[in-house]
């Protein structure tokens, strides 16, 4: 069953959206592969492009309000020459999807049977007795502790933490083999956190499926990703093992972010603030290093006019040139210097 | 479920008496009286005032209300100055008239919101959806009297398709002839009164589907693969009709407003017409009697709202 290689492989992919009647790049020039049997995780501050990401795999977006391009080959089928009903032989059935709100995220005039069952409905052919039985199963699965009895509630009734197993038994009804997880636990308090975290690593050892783990949270990452990748202002700016990514980043951007995770050890009780803001998709420049406005007392010339991946060790790459000269302004070592 | 029910009903109760109580008060508030008018110009004033005594108008009010409401619980809503007829035989046969006008009104109300209201709401920002816009912002900005002038101009008077007063033909013989003379007589007024009343109800569903179609739970249904037009069936069609079942209670207010409108112009002989002459003619107990009707409709109209309301969307429910 598990295969090592990619059956995920997303290949110069962007998406844009139209603002005011023009088009501008949300994620530009994405490669990324994700493999069976792993957890990939999408790190990166808020309008970055994590989402964009994952719904332009699903295929969730409006055709006329967006231009995707590309390729992104699934399984040997690129999902992006498929029309809407070729598409959704593969949403719900071979790619689950797990959304970041699990308070809007459910119908709130169904019951929790039927909205688990609707997606049995349209990739299975199990009888109505079999699908409810499955429909207990996947509660189960979950971690539900009545599965019966939640089966025949609405989603008012249950807690943020039960619809959010609820949302997932929906993804993996049909044991897809890509799972994408977008914010699954940011609606979530910190202990139910690591519940939905334990019930997903169960499940991708369970099915061999492969994850895509979209988070802003650092500690997510550290607990859970077999793999990086880290994205800034629509590029993605470095990816590596997770090992690499937190013991030896390299990319300024993944620097700045993990010193700015509060640390228990660090005496000083500052936070290192990363300057400034990610650009709005009209104002992003087109040339450049994108993340240089924010590190402005690393030289210019230290950039690439235009960065491309550079391999740092086996499957560890980054983005531009500036990482080689890369330091924080208030440590008088030169970062890589010191190191 | 039925906890609710009851609940809302004791709830109906002071509501009410309360009602009754400023009604029968403003009434009594209205300068004049109902004999002036209607007698020779030249009678004695110390007749009227002989008549006003006889008739109770000089008891304080607590006693007339008392009376009225001692009265109104054996069936007896007085006598219509005007009319010289019980008030009550004198409504039934108003109230079926202005229930069937109600009814047809109604009906054709909703037949063209519902469709009008998704097309535009499925298909917004198309031609079609600016279409339905532009007739729904002219329709509300036309007072609903002057789209009744116009239309008895335009279908009664020029095309002559629809009788323009009355609510049934002189020589109608027959059931069937008086059936279908009353079904004829009420059409032009129900067309009229629906093409005012849908204006609110499809701008409101249009929203509605607008908002479900970017709802958080049809992304989650189209994650889950369902096809465009399931969505619609299951998801998008349910959650925003749900607003509009809950206002069909309210929209009898509406109805009762409008006949007031359309039975005037149209001179149809139901409660809104007679409501209108009992005021000009002061006739206290018919005037006592309808606003009473109209407010317990009224206070129905937003039972029934909240009733339909519990039952469609679980949310309202107490267990």
């Amino acid at each position: 069953m598990t295969n090592t290689s990619d059956f995920l492989d997303i290949k110069d992919v962007s998406t844009a959206f139209k603002i005011d009647g023009h088009f501008y790049d949300a994620i530009s020039h994405i490669n990324l592969q994700v493999h069976h049997d792993e957890i990939l995780a999408i790190v990166g501050e808020s309008g970055c492009g994590k989402s964009t990401l994952a719904t332009t795999i699903m295929g969730l977006h409006d055709p006329h309000e967006t231009r995707i391009s590309g390729e992104i080959d699934f399984e040997g089928t690129n999902l992006l020459a498929l029309d809407d009903a070729g598409f959704n032989r593969f949403r719900g059935a071979k790619i689950g999807m797990i959304f970041q709100d699990p308070l809007s995220a459910l119908n709130p005039l169904k019951r929790i049977d039927d909205q688990i069952s609707e997606v049995l409905d349209y990739h299975t052919t199990l009888s109505s007795d079999e699908k409810h039985h499955r429909v207990l199963e996947l509660l189960d699965q979950v971690g539900i502790v009545n599965p019966a009895r939640t089966a025949r509630q609405f989603p008012h009734e249950l807690s943020g933490g039960m619809r959010q197993r609820v949302i997932i038994a929906i993804a993996i009804a049909c044991k897809p083999d890509l799972i994408i997880a977008d914010e699954p636990t940011t609606a979530l308090d910190v202990t139910i956190q690591a519940q939905i975290l334990d019930v997903l690593r169960a499940i991708q050892k369970e099915n061999h499926a492969g994850i895509i783990l979209i988070t802003h949270d650092l500690g997510v990452v550290a607990e859970t990703a077999d793999r990086v990748a880290v994205m800034y202002a629509g590029q993605i700016v470095e990816q590596g093992s997770a090992e690499q990514i937190f013991n030896q980043p390299q990319h300024p951007y993944t620097r700045s972010l993990l010193r700015s995770m509060p640390q228990r050890d660090d005496e000083n009780d500052d936070l290192y603030v990363i300057r400034g803001n990610v650009p709005s998709l009209q104002k992003m420049p087109q040339t450049g290093d994108r993340f240089a406005p924010r590190i402005p007392w690393i030289p210019a010339d230290a950039h690439e006019a235009q960065p491309t991946m550079h391999q740092v060790a086996p499957g560890h790459e980054v983005r531009c040139t500036c990482y080689q000269h890369f330091y924080f302004p208030d440590r008088t070592t030169k970062g890589r210097v010191a190191k | 479920m039925w906890k609710t029910i009851l609940r809302r009903i004791l709830i109906m109760i002071p509501e009410v008496i309360i009602l009754s109580i400023l009604v029968f008060l403003l009434a009594k508030a209205m300068p004049g009286d109902p004999f002036t008018g209607s007698i020779n110009p030249k009678a004695d004033p110390a007749q009227i005032h002989h008549l006003m005594k006889i008739n109770g108008l000089y008891d304080p009010w607590y006693q007339q209300y008392w009376n009225w409401v001692v009265h109104l619980f054996h069936g007896n809503l007085g006598q219509s100055y005007q009319y010289q007829e019980p008030v009550t035989r004198l409504i039934a046969g108003r109230a079926t008239n202005t229930l069937w006008l109600a009814l047809v009104t109604m009906v054709l109300t909703y037949a063209m919101a519902l469709p009008m209201g998704v097309f535009a709401g499925r298909h917004e920002g198309k031609l079609p959806d600016t279409v339905i816009r532009v007739y729904t912002y002219v329709t509300y900005c036309i007072p609903f009297f002057v789209i009744l002038v116009l239309g008895i101009w335009v279908f009664g008077y020029v095309l002559g398709w629809f009788p323009t007063t009355g609510s049934i033909a002189t020589d109608a013989n027959g059931w069937l002839q008086t059936i279908g003379s009353r079904f004829y007589h009420i059409l032009l007024p129900a067309i009229l009164g629906a093409l005012f009343g849908t204006v609110n109800i499809v701008q409101y569903l249009r929203s509605e589907v607008i908002d479900a179609k970017h709802s958080d739970y049809v992304r989650t249904a189209r994650a889950k693969g369902v096809p465009s037009k399931d969505i619609y069936r299951h998801h998008i069609f349910r959650n925003s009709l749900l607003p509009i079942a809950a206002f069909a209670g309210y929209s009898i207010t509406g109805l009762l407003n409008g006949s007031i409108f359309t039975e005037t112009v149209f001179s149809y002989p139901g409660m809104g017409l007679l409501f209108i002459n009992s005021i000009s003619y002061r006739d206290y107990t018919v005037i006592t009697a309808l606003v009473l009707i109209y407010g317990i409709l009224n206070l129905l109209g937003t039972l029934l709202s909240d009733i339909i309301l519990s039952v469609v969307d679980p949310r309202i429910r107490i267990e």
